[in-house]
């Protein structure tokens, strides 16, 4: 099962590749032209999320070493323990509603401690992956056109963000 | 966040002062940084072979096929754009450009969506039921390939990046589904 999954999902790659080319064949666009243009960003954007990197994962490193990030954990060990969640995820599932780069930061922190093919990192790559700052996109969108009461969509946006994260904690196990 | 960065360095720092790990923590936290500006350097192959792929499929048209596709199950959604068709072609577009993780081109066109829908709307500081809703499953960051966290997972040296596709995806329609849900229930009980 887990086999037919992971091979279900290497597939996905190569088949929105093969839609791309074969749409811009079709439509006899430049494919080449097109993908140079776009690949020019790929530099910008690894170079601009580094200041949060660093700032981010010099942080969790702060943290982690002092012993502080111990204490703050043994208060939810209990909880994530019951329920098979590894406790190096706690951080990530609080962060991802407020800030992406600081969420990029930290995957990037469990990643580092827990090593790549972890448990742990698996899932916090899943969890980083499926969400957006909830808070971030509402001050954008809202605020470009001055909306002053909200009403209920951040609210949506939060309890869709725990769904997700539990929907996260239910079907990875099924994949890793 | 100026205030939480001051406050958890310090308080790392205090901690450290008591279990007498401050030549530890210093050590650790200058070689974060430095794996910090690898990792990020380590993106920059990936991220510009996805933002390649992309381009194509935005000038090929395949974004606007795909927003086309959407547009019937999003009338649905959002019953009142019926005679908005601009509002209604920018949410469409900004879905397609997300899904195909073109966040830079989302953004405009997300927020020429909320002009067109404030334009309609009676009350300037009250969202409507579409604003919220547009909000709402924004937020759930629907996406077909998460390729920044596949580019993070390949440049730590993981084998296979691309096995968190399918069950991100997943997770992702759910957050979508449920955000669509919940913004449609609350939308009665917040006027």
């Amino acid at each position: 099962m887990i086999k037919f999954l992971n091979t279900l999902s290497i597939l996905i790659l190569p088949l929105i590749i093969s839609i791309i080319l074969i749409h811009a064949l079709i439509n006899k666009k430049p494919a080449y032209e097109d993908f140079t243009t776009g690949a020019k960003e790929g530099f910008f954007v690894a170079v601009k999320i580094i200041p949060y990197l660093v700032a981010i994962m010099v942080l969790t490193a702060a943290l982690r070493s002092s012993g502080a990030l111990e204490i703050l954990q043994n208060f939810l060990k209990p909880v994530f323990d019951f329920f098979k969640i590894p406790i190096e995820t706690s951080l990530i599932m609080f962060t991802r509603s407020f800030s992406g780069s600081a969420t990029l930061g930290v995957l990037a922190d469990i990643i580092n401690n827990c090593g790549v093919d972890s448990y742990a990192a698996k899932l916090a790559a899943v969890i980083t992956g499926s969400s957006e700052t909830t808070f971030y996109v509402a001050s954008v969108y809202f605020g470009a056109v001055g909306i002053k009461k909200f009403r209920h969509a951040l609210l949506s946006g939060i309890l869709a963000d725990i769904i997700g994260l539990i929907a996260a904690i239910i079907i990875c196990p099924i994949f890793f | 966040m100026n205030y939480i960065f001051i406050f958890l360095i310090l308080i790392s720092f205090i901690c450290a002062i008591f279990n007498h790990s401050l030549d530890v923590m210093i050590n650790d936290m200058l070689k974060a940084s430095q794996r910090a500006v690898e990792i990020s350097f380590g993106l920059i192959g990936i991220m510009a072979f996805w933002l390649g792929m992309v381009n194509i499929a935005k000038s090929s048209g395949l974004m606007e096929l795909f927003s086309k596709i959407i547009k019937k199950p999003l009338l649905i959604i959002f019953p009142d754009l019926k005679d908005n068709d601009e509002a209604f072609s920018n949410v469409a577009l900004n879905i397609s450009a997300n899904a195909l993780g073109l966040q830079n081109a989302a953004t405009p066109f997300g927020i020429k969506a909320m002009e067109s829908m404030q334009e309609k709307n009676p009350d300037k500081n009250i969202a409507t039921n579409s604003m919220c809703t547009f909000l709402a499953i924004n937020t759930a960051g629907f996406q077909i390939v998460p390729a920044v966290v596949i580019a993070i997972l390949s440049a730590s040296g993981m084998k296979n990046p691309s096995v968190i596709i399918l069950p991100t995806l997943i997770v992702t329609t759910i957050a979508f589904l449920s955000a669509l849900f919940f913004s449609k229930i609350l939308e009665r009980y917040f006027k």
